[in-house]
């Protein structure tokens, strides 16, 4: 994942070049390509989009996406919002906690990170979860270590 | 041949409707049925998914929350051809639930394969393409302001009024930006329509175009919906191919390009110039208005921004005419509302009906009351930033205006209920919490009041000088309601004043609230 370089980086990010609305959707580039965003990325977009460091790295600091170090395998994000407040989600998120996931922190253990979100859309059937993309509605941590272990291993 | 409809809807997938679909093309397989399998929308009730469908010469035979393991057993009771079952629910459009509905943005959510053009103009679509491409712009316009179709992003603007803004401002470029940025808790009819039904926004916001000169259109989709912006991307892709987007729509002279852009999980990004900031590549920074998007938007350009629902109803309007949307509704509030019942719900999902109908009525006549089985505490609609309303107002009928004489507010239409284990006092300070993590800082009473909000919640349920932490907080509310530049700092006092005034006691407050 952290196989890369500046010149595979620019090339990906050839279509935008001098271009300065293109800042957020260079970073979700970046992101997709490598999973993270590493430091150096953020000169290499400031370079191609004509735009001061600064500025990228506000962008970057904006938007909860973004994350400067490697995800785990498996990344859940976890509901945290009103409408699964009301179907439970406090007790399945400290179950979690016992578990070793601080979904308020994000922390990796065992290849798995479990991280807070605010809605998902599925909001008749929470608790909801998503684990790399894919929804589970009812959430438990039976089904969602079922989820995670299906990518960890 | 048998046709089986196994729902492709993100609350379908999370219930295991793929590992349903699956297992139904393998066991058929293996039997010898020839089965095609339809990847459709949801029917939006959600309690029943994975919902699988069977094409009979009766109708639709739906059989309810179907796992995978079950199949071989459903195949050797004969369910390709409609035979009852314990999870049998009969002819699905016979289901009161369904029946009772007055499907209009909604009709073909459920019913059509979501990226099957065929399928769609089968169903209705395009009509009012055709209509809107035979008229003149101010006509178009015109019809929309006729429909009395209000912006159903939350803050209910005239539709009409605002396009006939970017229609009567000249420049070289306009934009159509879809508003998909569906953040509020307990909504989710946005992301079933782009799932369910995408070329219906597709039109609504070619229609947009041509009716105010624009030629670009961009969509503004949240992150978290992966699903929807997949489905969106295919559709859009699906309308380049058939002429439908690009430099001469349906070989007219109007031209139409259309872009997904995401997000990246931010909730202010769904305020509209916090978008506008974010499809600039920018933070998503709150701008000041005046000047209004509608003369000053994207790149500085005239643009309209709606929401995904308030496009989507635009085809009908324009198919059917002004009068037929205008004659639903009450009052002010014309046409229908796309309700989502959510939270601790029993027969949770969508609920499209004309404005009108009783809170009451919908959590529970049509929803049935809790999940839980537990007596309904309170329900908050319209988000986060919506007011918490008890069981005195379910008297109230749904309409913008009748929600904010009983202190409420429509927003989005999404409808949160909780049972009577909730506590109130730890809801107001999510709100707050919530406002703290999510304002983009640009104004004071925001930023700021938030996090002090937060701290005198706590200092008020730990019995700390009740009286004056209470006048402190009201003091606070009236400052973000009053100071704030949008809906997140301003409206964040709605829940959490509503909560204390309904449930003082949640609080521990020993003193009287004013």
């Amino acid at each position: 994942m952290s196989n890369y370089s500046e010149e595979s980086i620019l090339n990906f990010l050839g279509p935008y070049k001098g271009n300065r609305s293109a800042v957020l959707r260079s970073l979700q580039l970046v992101q997709e390509l490598l999973g993270y965003v590493p430091d150096s990325a953020l000169d290499i977009i400031a370079k191609n989009s004509n735009v001061s460091r600064a500025e990228v790295y506000g962008v970057f600091t904006f938007y909860s996406d973004f994350r400067s170090t490697p995800p785990a395998k498996a990344v859940v994000k976890v509901c945290v919002a009103e409408a699964c407040q009301a179907s439970g989600s406090a007790s399945l998120i400290s179950e979690l906690h016992d578990k070793g996931y601080d979904i308020h922190k994000g922390n990796i253990k065992d290849d798995i990170q479990m991280e807070q979100t605010f809605c998902l859309g599925n909001c008749a059937l929470g608790p909801a979860a998503m684990v790399n993309g894919a929804p589970i509605g009812r959430a438990t941590c039976a089904k969602i270590f079922a989820s995670t272990s299906a990518v960890t291993a | 041949m048998t046709k089986v409809f196994v729902s492709m809807d993100s609350a379908a997938l999370s219930m295991g409707a793929n590992e349903v679909a699956a297992a139904i093309s393998e066991h058929a397989a293996k039997a010898g049925h020839d089965v095609t399998i339809v990847r459709n929308g949801s029917r939006g009730m959600l309690w029943l998914e994975p919902l699988v469908e069977v094409e009979t010469e009766a109708g639709r035979v739906g059989y309810a929350n179907v796992s995978a393991d079950q199949i071989p057993e459903l195949l050797a009771s004969g369910f390709l051809s409609g035979s009852s079952h314990d999870s049998c629910l009969g002819l699905v459009e016979e289901l009161d639930f369904l029946k009772n509905q007055t499907r209009i943005t909604f009709a073909r959510v459920g019913v059509t394969d979501p990226l099957s053009l065929a399928d769609y103009e089968a169903h209705g679509g395009l009509k009012g393409l055709r209509n809107a491409i035979a008229m003149t712009p101010a006509n178009i316009v015109n019809e929309v302001t006729e429909s009395g179709l209000r912006g159903r992003g939350g803050a209910g603007f005239p539709a009409g009024i605002k396009w006939n803004t970017v229609l009567n401002t000249e420049s070289d470029q306009k934009y159509v930006c879809c508003n998909a940025d569906e953040g509020d808790s307990g909504t989710f009819a946005d992301r079933m329509l782009m799932e369910g039904d995408p070329f219906t926004l597709i039109e609504g916001m070619i229609i947009a175009g041509i009716a105010v000169g624009a030629t670009e259109g961009l969509i503004y989709v949240r992150s978290e919906y992966p699903h929807a912006i997949d489905v969106l991307n295919q559709a859009i892709a699906i309308a380049n191919e058939n002429k439908l987007l690009g430099s001469s729509v349906l070989g007219s002279k109007f031209a139409f390009n259309l872009e997904v852009r995401v997000g990246a999980g931010s909730y202010v990004c769904g305020e509209e110039t916090a978008m506008l900031e974010s499809l600039e590549g920018k933070r998503g920074m709150v701008r000041a208005k005046p000047p209004i998007p509608a003369l000053v938007g994207l790149f500085g350009k005239p643009t309209v921004i709606n929401n995904v629902m308030t496009l989507s109803a635009v085809p009908m309007i324009l198919a059917d005419g002004a009068s037929s949307y205008q004659s639903f509704g009450m009052d002010r509030s014309r046409g229908t509302q796309v309700f989502q019942l959510a939270g601790n719900i029993l027969r949770g999902g969508i609920v499209e009906l004309p404005f009108g109908i009783t809170l009451g009525d919908l959590v529970n006549t049509v929803g049935g009351g809790t999940h839980s089985g537990r007596p309904i505490k309170t329900v908050q609609i319209g988000g986060p930033l919506g007011a918490y309303l008890g069981e005195e107002s379910f008297d109230v009928p749904m309409g913008y205006e009748s929600l904010a004489e009983a202190g409420g507010m429509l927003g989005h239409g999404g409808i949160v209920v909780f049972d009577d284990t909730v506590n109130m006092a730890k809801q107001a300070r999510f709100a707050m919490e919530f406002c703290a993590e999510e304002s983009c800082g640009k104004c004071t009473p925001c930023r700021i009041g938030s996090t002090r909000g937060v701290e005198v919640i706590d200092r008020i349920v730990a019995g700390e000088d009740q009286a004056k932490n209470l006048e402190l907080l009201e003091d606070l509310c009236e400052v973000m309601t009053d100071g704030s530049l949008c809906a997140m700092g301003g409206l964040t006092p709605l829940p959490v004043r509503s909560a204390l005034k309904l449930f003082p006691a949640d609080f521990g407050i020993k003193v009287e609230v004013k």
